[in-house]
């Protein structure tokens, strides 16, 4: 007995995934383009009379990191950082300096600590983020009071899980299967 | 996570000197980074024309953010404003105060200037503002305070211009790209505004505190004669700030000077004015003893 008519599965996503995989554009881009985004996103919400936003680009580029060792090349702190340097209104070569030593850093973690959990990837987030803080305070040059970027410190390191878990969404995106296979 | 699988070299050759070269690569990337973070600790303007290119890449998006940026205010204001409502009243009617001080003076700084006019034989020469515009960025992240505005050499705006809105003064030019331009708020640490107060005239410098107030220090040492509500307006000293624009209130009294909220905070101005220079054209630079120009 063989019904009339199948009956047929439209617009459902898992249909659509045969015979599919991701786009390489969207592969490669993806993480290099969210991290430049981030490093945009804190000039717009308001004229900041304080240090108060987290420095986004580098939450997101130790999220990638982390999420997905070995994605971005250990000298892309270079080419992201020069981005970051021309919007963040730090001295110039401060954000090429940090990101490229924190990538490093945060390589010889990863062949150190192969296994992690989430709390150990946080105390290492948490770590650099408050180094990188107080360093770029420091290259600024602008003795500010401490009290002053306190707020900006517990935000980035309590904002950190959060930038984790928009990464991965990211990075599923990055996965999403658009490309036709031929 | 676990590692990926091509992280061990092993025997390959190859492999071995892609993770060597990355490791170089990454090395060297610092390098360069501390090289330019020299080079531009030595020399602040050395990378102004790349972030005056990248300001006017990105000047439509920013627009449109500052666009939106009404909303965002009102929804940040909404949070605050519950949290901050007591403090907020009593700022509130602080500042009645402080505006009616103004007013005061306002009027013996009218009657003061016709003397003078008249003594000098001077016309009114007010001039005319260069440029209105948005602030649409800030270095928010950062310990330093710029904002970007959203206009540039096209629109007549030079290095050095005063800015300031209707509050008061909100800073000055510090680098021009042709469709925008980078300003330096008054609450830099690196800002500093020759100030009076505004009753009796008493000089001193307002620098900023990198965390939104002006650190007041005075210039005649002494008794601290300051109190909490004196009002500070600029002294047009240093040839760059136009005199008798409102600055600050004092908040808190120290002991060789004072900390002191700055009366127009850009974060709620929409719109600034670019002003020419005070000394262009109106008085001959001010002789360095009256106060140095206020450093970058």
């Amino acid at each position: 007995m063989i019904p009339a008519r199948l009956p047929r599965r439209s617009g459902g996503f898992a249909s659509r995934r045969i015979n599919r995989a991701p786009s390489p554009l969207l592969v490669r881009a993806v993480p290099w383009l969210t991290v430049m985004l981030a490093s945009l996103l804190p000039a717009w919400p308001y004229i900041a009379t304080a240090p108060l936003l987290p420095p986004l680009g580098f939450l997101v580029l130790i999220g990638w990191q982390q999420i997905r060792p070995g994605l971005l090349p250990i000298w892309a702190g270079l080419p992201l950082g020069v981005f970051d340097d021309i919007y963040s209104g730090q001295p110039f070569g401060s954000a090429v300096l940090l990101w490229s030593l924190a990538m490093i850093a945060l390589d010889v973690l990863e062949a150190r600590f192969p296994w992690r959990n989430f709390l150990l990837d946080w105390v290492a987030a948490a770590a650099l983020i408050v180094i990188y803080i107080l360093a770029t305070m420091l290259f600024a040059g602008a003795n500010v009071p401490l009290m002053a970027i306190a707020p900006q410190l517990l935000l980035a390191v309590f904002l950190y899980p959060l930038v984790g878990r928009a990464v991965a969404l990211f990075d599923r995106f990055r996965l999403l299967p658009l490309a036709r296979v031929r | 996570m676990g590692s990926s699988a091509n992280r061990r070299s092993g025997n390959s050759r190859r492999a071995q000197y892609t993770t060597f070269f990355s490791y170089v690569a990454g090395g060297a990337g610092a390098a360069v980074g501390a090289v330019l973070l020299i080079v531009s600790l030595f020399q602040p303007g050395a990378f102004a024309w790349l972030r005056g290119a990248g300001n006017d890449v990105v000047a439509p998006v920013s627009r449109a953010a500052a666009g939106s940026k009404a909303e965002g205010k009102n929804l940040f204001e909404a949070i605050g404003g519950y949290i901050a409502a007591g403090s907020k009243n009593a700022r509130l009617r602080h500042d009645l105060e402080a505006a009616h001080v103004r007013l005061i003076e306002a009027d013996a700084v009218a009657e003061e200037n016709r003397r003078l006019k008249a003594l000098l034989g001077i016309a009114d020469r007010s001039t005319k503002p260069v440029a209105a515009a948005r602030l649409v960025g800030s270095s928010a992240t950062s310990t330093r305070r710029f904002a970007t505005l959203d206009a540039g050499s096209a629109d007549g705006v030079a290095v050095g211009m005063p800015v300031r809105s209707q509050l008061g003064v909100v800073g000055r030019v510090l680098e021009v790209s042709r469709a925008t331009s980078r300003v330096l708020l008054i609450t830099d640490t690196e800002s500093v505004v020759p100030v009076r107060r505004a009753k009796d005239g008493i000089p001193a410098f307002a620098q900023g505190r990198g965390d939104g107030a002006l650190q007041l220090r005075l210039i005649s040492l002494g008794i601290n004669p300051l109190k909490r509500g004196d009002v500070f307006v600029t002294s047009g000293s240093g040839g760059l700030y136009h005199p008798n624009v409102a600055i600050a209130v004092v908040s808190k009294v120290t002991s060789d000077g004072a900390i002191a909220h700055v009366l127009s905070d850009p974060a709620a101005t929409d719109y600034v004015v670019v002003d020419q220079a005070w000394s262009a054209g109106i008085v001959p630079p001010a002789p360095a003893a009256t106060g140095p120009a206020p450093k970058r």
